[in-house]
Parts: C-alpha cells; sequence; structure tokens
C-alpha cells in the first residue's frame, strides 16, 4: 500500500509536530509514508471565503501531486471533508473534463487520520501511552464534515494511562470557522469563551481534537487566559509512547 | 458599509430593515446584551433537548426527511403546473385566487379585498409572508387596523418591537419584559391587562385571552399565511398551537390569506410527510395542539368567502439558481434557528430580516439580491449544524458557500480595483499554488513571528489580523517547518 | 342587516364579485412567466413523476396496541382519557361533565342520543344555528371523532354527524369527544388516507397551548383550555368510573392511566 501524507498548510507552517507525530505514529504500526514535496494547501481558505477562481490552480495540483496513491492520510477532519465534498464542486464548475476525472480518481483514496487507522488499518490500539487528563473537543467537520463518529474515542479510550474526561456541549462550534473568526471577530470570540469555560471546567491539562485550525483558535485564546491547558493534536497524543513521551 | 443602501426596497419591506447595519456590526450590539444572550441561551436550550427526544422516537426519522425533500424538489421544478392546478381546486371549492408579483402588489389586493367588505379591523395569524411584505403597514396606511393574534405576535405589536425568530418571535424577550408590555400597552389596544398581573407565564397566557378574546368573537374579516396548500384538492394548511389560528380561521366571515408560491405540495396526501416533520422540528411536539386543513368555503361552517393570494416577492429568483433553488424548500420550522451556534449569540434583529438565523442567511441575500445583504452569508461558521437538523434537507453550509461566491463575484464585477480581501486571496493562492514560494513565505514568517514572540508566543499581529490576535495568543511559525523536517530527516535519510 | 349566525353587519357586496376587475391578470402572468424563465434547466420533457419521492417513511410496523398507544401518547399531553365500556358511557360523560362544573353543553346533531341520558347539563342544540356570543356562553361542546391518532395522541374533526360545524369544539372552554376503537389508526398516514379533504378538517392534539414564553409550554390560551376524551373500550363491562371530582391541571389525572380497566 503506497501511503501518502497530506500535511496540510496549516500544519506544515504552524504545527510540524502534528506531522512528525502522523510520520512516527504509522512507521511504528510498519507503515512507509511518503510525503509528496510538492504538496500545498487544499483551497478551503479560498472556496469557503467565496474566492472560487484561486482555488482552482489549488485543486488541480492537489489532484496532480496526490494522483495514483492507495491511501491520502491526513492530520484535518477539515481539509479531508474539503477534498471529499468541494474538489468534486470546483472540478465541475471550474474545470475540464479532464480535472473531473482526476479529482473523482483521488478523492477515495483521502482518509482522515481516524479513518485511515480504524477503517482502513483496522486498529484502535496503536500502542500509544500519555498518562494525563485529557477532553476531546469534535471539531465540526469532525462531526458532520467527514463524521469521525466514535473513531477519535476509541484510540484515545485504548491509549495507556489516559484519563479522558467528557467535554460537556462537546458538539458546539468553537467559533473558528476560518474567515469567520475576522470576519465576525466579535461573535467568534464570545462562542470561543463559552469553548473555553467549558474545556477549564473538565480540569483537564490537554485539550484534543483532529483539527489544529480549530485548536490554534482555542488553545489561542486558552493562553492568552494563561490557563495552563495544552493544545495537542489527537496524533501527537497516539504518536506518544512509554519510551518517547 | 449598510445593507438596503443599494435603493429599490419599499420602507416596510420585511426581507431586510432598512438601517439596520451588516451583520458583524448588529450582532456586536446584540452580544453586549447580557439579557438577551441569557434569554436566547435559555431559550435555545430548551427547545433543542425537546426536538432531539421528539424526533428521536421516530425510527424512520431519515426516510421522513428524505421525503420531505424529494417532494419539495419535485414541486420546486414543477412549480408552475402546481400553481395552476392549485388554482383550480381552490377556485372550483367556492375560493378565489389572486396572483401578486411583489409586495406592492399583494398589499394593494389586501386592503382592496378588506375594504370591500366594509370592515376596518382585521384579525390575524402568524404569518411570514404578510410580515415579509410588510402588510399590517400597509394596512394602517389604508385605514385598517390589523390585529396580531398569536402570543408572541401580540408580544412584538404591542412592544413596538421587531420580530427576532421564525416560530417565536419574541424569543428575545423573557418573561418579565413581557410583564412589562402587556401591562403598559394592552390598554391602548383593547381590553387592558390585569392589575395585578404577576410574569408567570401562565398568567400572561390569560391575559392575552382575555385581551383578544372580544377580537375574536366580533371580527368580520381574517388574515393568514398558509403552512402547505395541496394543489390536486386545493386543501390550505395552517398549524399552530394556540387556537387563536382555529379562532381566525373559523369565526369571521372573509378570509383572506397570503401564501409563498413555494408553500404549494402536489398532494393532499403529502401532507402526511410534513404534518410529521413540522411539528416535531419547531416545538419538539408529536403534534401541534391545532392543525386547520380547509378546502374553498364550506357552507354553514366557516368563512364565506375565501380568498388565497399567491405571493412571489423575489422567489421567482430564488428558484432560478440551481443551487439556492433548495431554499425553498423551507418549511419555517426553525430548527435551523434552534441549533445554530452563532443565533444562540446574536439573536435574531442581526440578520436584519424577518427571516433570522442560518435559513435567513441564505433566503434574505436570495430574495433581494445578494448585494443588498452582502454580510449575512458570512455569518455563520459553516458548523453544519443547520443541516442536520434540518427537516427537509437543506444544504443551508452548501448555499451559503455558493452565496459567499456570489458576493464576491458581485464585487469584483463592480469595482475599479480590487478590495484588499481579493488582493490578499489571489496572493495566498499564487503563493500556495508554487511550494518555492510556499516556502519562501514560511521562512519570511517564521522570522518574523520571532520578532514578535514573547514568551513564545504571538500577543499582536498586524492588519485585518489584529482582530484574531485580540483575543488570543497565536504560536510563531514553526522554525523548521514540516516539508523541511522531512527533508532532513527522511529523504536524506 | 346582520348575518343571524355571526351577529355582524353583512356587507352590501361580496369582495369576490369587486375583484374581478382586479389586476391580478397580469399579476399571473409575470409570475408564472418567470416561474417558467427560472427553470429552463429543467428539460422540457420532464414529467413531475420523473422526480421520485422515496416513500420509505411508509414501511413501519405498527404497535400492537394502538388503542393503548392513543390514550398514553394523549394523557402526554395533558389532555384527559377517562376509558370506559360501551354501556358506561353515559355515565362517563355525565360524570366528567359535573366535574368540569358544566351547565350548559352544546350537543351537535348527530351526536348519539344514548350517551346523553345520565347528564343533568341543560343540552343546548345548534339549530339554528347558535350566534358566536350564545356560543360563548356555553361551558362546553360534546362531539364523536373521526379519526384519531395513535402516535401522536391526536383527534381529528371533520364536520360529519356528532361533530357539527367547527366553532362549536372551538369557542366553549371545554370540549368532550367520545372515541372509539375502531376509530384509532396507528399514524398521520393512515389517518389523512381515511379522511375527506372536502370537508373542513380540525387535528386536535391536547388542549390549547402556547410555548411563546421562553420556550416553555403553557396550557390554555385561546383554544378550549380542558380536552376530555371518553375511549370507548370493546372488552368485557367494566365497573363503572367515577372520576374524581378534584381539580388539578397540573398534574396527571388518576382515572387517565391507560390500560387501568379494558
Amino acid at each position: 500500500m503506497r501511503i501518502a501524507l497530506f500535511v496540510t498548510c496549516v500544519n506544515d507552517t504552524l504545527f510540524p509536530g502534528t506531522g512528525r507525530a502522523v510520520v512516527t505514529l504509522l512507521e511504528r504500526l510498519g507503515h512507509t509514508v511518503e510525503f509528496p514535496q510538492e504538496q500545498t494547501c487544499c483551497a478551503q481558505m479560498h472556496f469557503n471565503t467565496g474566492y472560487r477562481p484561486e482555488s482552482l490552480p489549488l485543486v488541480e495540483r492537489f489532484a496532480r501531486v496526490f494522483a495514483g496513491y492507495d491511501a491520502i492520510v491526513t492530520p484535518s477532519a477539515s481539509c479531508a471533508a474539503m477534498i471529499r465534498h468541494n474538489h468534486p464542486v470546483i472540478a465541475a464548475q471550474l474545470g475540464g473534463a479532464a480535472l473531473r476525472d482526476a479529482v473523482a480518481a483521488v478523492v477515495p483514496a483521502v482518509h482522515e487520520l481516524t479513518e485511515f487507522l480504524v477503517d482502513v488499518l483496522g486498529v484502535t490500539d496503536v500502542g500509544a501511552a500519555f498518562p494525563h487528563r485529557v477532553t476531546y473537543h469534535p471539531t465540526c467537520h469532525s462531526l458532520r464534515g467527514v463524521q469521525l463518529e466514535d473513531r477519535p474515542l476509541r484510540l484515545l479510550r485504548a491509549v495507556k494511562g489516559i484519563e479522558l474526561v467528557e467535554l460537556p456541549g462537546a458538539d458546539s462550534c468553537c467559533g473558528f470557522g476560518g474567515t469567520f473568526a475576522l470576519k465576525n471577530a466579535d461573535t467568534s470570540t464570545t462562542m470561543l469563551a463559552d469553548k473555553m469555560s467549558r474545556v477549564l471546567g473538565t480540569g483537564a491539562e490537554v485539550l484534543c481534537a483532529a483539527d489544529n485550525s480549530c485548536l490554534m483558535h482555542i488553545g489561542g485564546g486558552l493562553d492568552r487566559l494563561n490557563s495552563g491547558v495544552r493544545i495537542m493534536h489527537l496524533a501527537e497524543i497516539l504518536a506518544t509512547t512509554e519510551g518517547a513521551p | 458599509m449598510s445593507r438596503g443602501s443599494g435603493g429599490g426596497l419599499d420602507a416596510n419591506d420585511g426581507r431586510v430593515w432598512l438601517g439596520t447595519p451588516a451583520f458583524p456590526e448588529a450582532a456586536r450590539t446584540a452580544l453586549a446584551d447580557t439579557q438577551l444572550r441569557h434569554n436566547l441561551r435559555h431559550a435555545t436550550t430548551t427547545i433543542r433537548a425537546k426536538r432531539l427526544d421528539a424526533t428521536g422516537e421516530v425510527p424512520h426519522w431519515e426516510e421522513l426527511r428524505e421525503a420531505g425533500a424529494a417532494i419539495k424538489r419535485r414541486t420546486a421544478r414543477h412549480l408552475d403546473h402546481y400553481l395552476e392546478q392549485l388554482e383550480r381546486s381552490v377556485t372550483e371549492a367556492g375560493g378565489t385566487v389572486h396572483w401578486a408579483g411583489d409586495a406592492a402588489e399583494a398589499n394593494r389586493i389586501v386592503a382592496r379585498l378588506v375594504t370591500a367588505t366594509g370592515a376596518r379591523e382585521v384579525v390575524k395569524v402568524k404569518s411570514m409572508a404578510t410580515q415579509e411584505i410588510g402588510l399590517n403597514e400597509a394596512l394602517g396606511a389604508a385605514g385598517i387596523t390589523a390585529y396580531e393574534t398569536d402570543l408572541a405576535e401580540l408580544i412584538v405589536q404591542l412592544g413596538e418591537d421587531r420580530p427576532s425568530h421564525i416560530l417565536v418571535p419574541a424569543i428575545h424577550r423573557n418573561r418579565a419584559e413581557i410583564r412589562d408590555v402587556f401591562a403598559a400597552r394592552m390598554g391602548d389596544w383593547g381590553r387592558a391587562a390585569p392589575q395585578d398581573l404577576d410574569d408567570d407565564p401562565k398568567a400572561l397566557a390569560e391575559a392575552a385571552r382575555l385581551h383578544l378574546r372580544e377580537k375574536f368573537l366580533t371580527a368580520e374579516v381574517a388574515i393568514s399565511g398558509a403552512n402547505f396548500a395541496a394543489a390536486d384538492t386545493g386543501t390550505v394548511a395552517v398549524v399552530e398551537s394556540e387556537g387563536n389560528g382555529r379562532m381566525c380561521l373559523t369565526l369571521p366571515r372573509t378570509l383572506i390569506t397570503v401564501m409563498g408560491i413555494e408553500k404549494v405540495v402536489p398532494r393532499f396526501a403529502d401532507l402526511e410527510v410534513f404534518l410529521q416533520l413540522l411539528p416535531r422540528s419547531s416545538t419538539g411536539e408529536r403534534m401541534n395542539p391545532y392543525t386547520s386543513l380547509w378546502t374553498g368555503v364550506t357552507p354553514g361552517d366557516g368563512p364565506q368567502d375565501f380568498h388565497l393570494v399567491l405571493l412571489d416577492n423575489g422567489r421567482t429568483d430564488v428558484l432560478k439558481d440551481t443551487v439556492g433553488r433548495q431554499t425553498l424548500a423551507c418549511i419555517r420550522c426553525s430548527a435551523c434557528l434552534n441549533v445554530c451556534p452563532v443565533y444562540e449569540r446574536t439573536g435574531g434583529h442581526a440578520y436584519g430580516s424577518v427571516y433570522p438565523g442560518p435559513i435567513g442567511a441564505v433566503l434574505t441575500p436570495q430574495l433581494v439580491g445578494v448585494d443588498k445583504a452582502p454580510s449575512l452569508p458570512f455569518a455563520s461558521t459553516l458548523c453544519g449544524a443547520c443541516y442536520d437538523a434540518c427537516p427537509v434537507k437543506i444544504d443551508i453550509p452548501e448555499v451559503l458557500v455558493h452565496l459567499r461566491a456570489r458576493v464576491v463575484e458581485a464585487d469584483r464585477d463592480r469595482r475599479a480595483l480590487p478590495t484588499p480581501e481579493a488582493l490578499a486571496m489571489a496572493a495566498a493562492s499564487a503563493v500556495l499554488d508554487s511550494p518555492t514560494l510556499l516556502g519562501i513565505a514560511q521562512r519570511a514568517a517564521a522570522a518574523g513571528g520571532r520578532l514578535t514572540t514573547r514568551g513564545g508566543r504571538i500577543r499582536r499581529l498586524p492588519g485585518p489580523l489584529r482582530r484574531w490576535s485580540a483575543t488570543r495568543d497565536t504560536p510563531p511559525p514553526a522554525r523548521e517547518t514540516f516539508r523541511t523536517w522531512w527533508r532532513e530527516n527522511r529523504e536524506r535519510r | 342587516m346582520t348575518d343571524e349566525r355571526t351577529d355582524r353587519p353583512r356587507p352590501g357586496t361580496s369582495p369576490a364579485e369587486d375583484d374581478r376587475h382586479d389586476r391580478t391578470d397580469t399579476g399571473r402572468a409575470a409570475v408564472l412567466g418567470r416561474i417558467r424563465a427560472a427553470l429552463g434547466d429543467v428539460p422540457a420533457d420532464e414529467t413531475p413523476a420523473d422526480v421520485p419521492v422515496p416513500r420509505a417513511y411508509l414501511r413501519t410496523t405498527p404497535p400492537d396496541d394502538i388503542v393503548t398507544l392513543f390514550a398514553e401518547r394523549v394523557g402526554d399531553y395533558r389532555a384527559t382519557v377517562v376509558r370506559c365500556a360501551p354501556e358506561e358511557v353515559a355515565r362517563t360523560v355525565a360524570a366528567l361533565l359535573e366535574r368540569r362544573g358544566v351547565r350548559r353543553v352544546v350537543v351537535p346533531d348527530g351526536f348519539p342520543p344514548e350517551f346523553l341520558t345520565r347528564t343533568d347539563a341543560d343540552l343546548v342544540r345548534d339549530a339554528p344555528p347558535l350566534t358566536v356570543r350564545q356560543l360563548d356562553a356555553v361551558d362546553s361542546t360534546l362531539t364523536t371523532v373521526a379519526v384519531a391518532i395513535a402516535e401522536t395522541g391526536t383527534v381529528v374533526l371533520d364536520a360529519g354527524p356528532g361533530q357539527g360545524r367547527r366553532a362549536l369544539t372551538l369557542v366553549p372552554d371545554h370540549h368532550l369527544c367520545v372515541v372509539h376503537p375502531e376509530q384509532i389508526v396507528p399514524d398521520v398516514p393512515e389517518a389523512l388516507a381515511r379522511l375527506d379533504p372536502r370537508r373542513p378538517l380540525t387535528l386536535v392534539s391536547g388542549p390549547s397551548a402556547t410555548s411563546d414564553i421562553e420556550l416553555r409550554r403553557v396550557e390554555g390560551v385561546h383554544g378550549p383550555r380542558i380536552l376530555d376524551i371518553v375511549l370507548v373500550t370493546s372488552g368485557t363491562p367494566a365497573r363503572p368510573e367515577t372520576p374524581e371530582t378534584s381539580e388539578t391541571p397540573e398534574t396527571p389525572e388518576t382515572p387517565d392511566t391507560p390500560g387501568a380497566r379494558t
């Protein structure tokens, strides 16, 4: 099985540790990961903000760069949702028959990390150990975009030593929403405040999720409060073992 | 940026309220009102739990949603056929059908029909369509007083307020505020509130009962909306809870129903789908207390004069857009409002229209043109809760993103120079389409980030990003991006 | 000149006549023209039947005991259900009317006279039709029903024999209806299939209610604030019902418990 990592532009630039964690994790499970160097971005920001022509070259690039892999794994539920649902829309609206075919060929191979672990590799215990109090926020795209259901929680429950605490009102949006956080900054901040108070109420040391963009928003707020709560991508917890904390 | 400045909108148009600022500014005002936020959170939390119980107990709920969406799709694609059939059915059953291209035409038709009866007062059943066209104001200008009889509409009317929710227009008011409105204003409109009125909802409902009873028993003309109308039989349906609907639909001699053209359904039997979907989605009940179904005129029972006004008022513009068309499937249940995290914080007034919340954010710009409500498609995080809750499966996030593209395109066409946002987006697209440029940008950002970092975090960002950094710290761009790490640790291994 | 039924002045001309000279024809042509122009993407030869409507929701299994389900569901929305044997209906009706303090009750044409033999209340007929004022002065209305829906706890009135015109069950503050088991259907689709859309139909699920204040349900606004349902059982005769006389609308009524006697 040829596995490609789509690390995403946000992780590449701001959260490289998440990409390293995915590589560590998949190699530990006995797989070889490739990183096509020509990859960049899924065009989510452009598409969701209304800039469709600007998203087209990124869609073309994605289909070209990732053609031929058996599995394309990404540690981002929102990017996986963008590719799965919207790359075909952009190809149909703005691209030719060749792009439509290329997108149709590549999309089924795209898996969000927990989908890949649970559905394709069939594992829930990845041999991780993480002796900390953790709460999990299911991001909107995890819940409704790619419908991860309980896959992240099944993976987390199998982590040795973890103390997993439930986040109240978990399914309510954190207020990030990409450019929403800038265009509707006040509303976004109010939603963030509610989410933070829920997180702080759990007494967790670590907040984790399957999307670093939402975590950047919630974690940015928690840092501003000097709350002491750390944010971690799910992959980083799953990559941690007793030997390598 | 002010909505409605594009002109061409009637001052009484309920589709957009003139003078309402763009959503972000209107939302800021609402967010500062802690009482409002408390009221909204309390109400939406209550109804969410009820809706989940009511939909969860139906084993075939998803199949009902599929059927509801499909019936609406069939209707929209053959709307002319069904409206002509409805017209024939209603006429054969003794009713009269009128067609109104816009709000002004609808208002003229209704005012003329009321005037012809000699009545100077009408009682009204809660209706979104008549709010949308500003009917009460138009009737007022014709010397006719319209009395709203739904409890929430009464609260809005007495308080000289605007509706903020589709189902519960006074959701932004709590019981104490409602008590004050009743105590202060009921006497101006009819029977005054009891001297010792307290804020117990039961007492408030009783005060409304007494206040409106006299109107019901003497009204000669009633005006209603319609939830559904079956083309094959001409049967019109009004779904309600309080009995004010039955009073209006039964006691007066003349009944005038104003109905958006999208409310027609093909067959009477199709109501079996919507009468299951609507109550469970809106009030979270298995069935609302009262549903009235009538077909034209029944001698000796109910109104002997029945008029059905079919209203376009922008709906054919919605129909024309093959992505936006699904918005016409809306049955006005308001489930999307109740689950929306943005609506829960801002309330309905910030949307600047009688149609607030997620459905308003897609419906309003389509009814009036995206240039007249350009901030609404952006008033969402695209969290998708509305799509999950919608009983007729309107993919609201899909329509929102589609309308955002229309806003951006309209802006591109209108302006000589691109907006700063458009320039930034074009630049980002160029950088992201080149790993080389991306690498340069990442190194520059990392260098810039190190300069602004304190304690490992960025506290202030430049330009529009200030709105982000006002309340959030940001991690500095990594010294070693992932792609650099990969080259160092995997490619060269 | 007033309308005998409504006490209201009769207008000189019908608005419908006035409206024949309306600009409605131009409105009609404009709206239909815009609709057809908007549907340019729909193939000319597509018919409504070409747009599929999945009806998988109809493939459901009704519960075994829809009579009990009906009684439970009606009770959930604070209507009162009293089950009794056929020969006990008159006694049960009398007891309920007494319990509600009813002195004058409207009885529509076609209401079974054998159900009226035990009550002392004044029986008022709607012939000639009562004015709304006269109706407002009555305490209660007795009716049969056209259909009842178990899943939703709904009774449906179609103005047929024993039900009368719609105003009768609307203006008085108390509505008592008698339901027979064979009138109960499992769900909404079966109910609509049994009904004639040409008749005025009213679906009633519990007493009048509102959720307009803080989205909390409050019973009793404009419609009848008390809904009593006498559910006739088809089984063996039971001992006579003696409903309690205390009135506590806040709590479920004691004799309502379905299945207590069958």
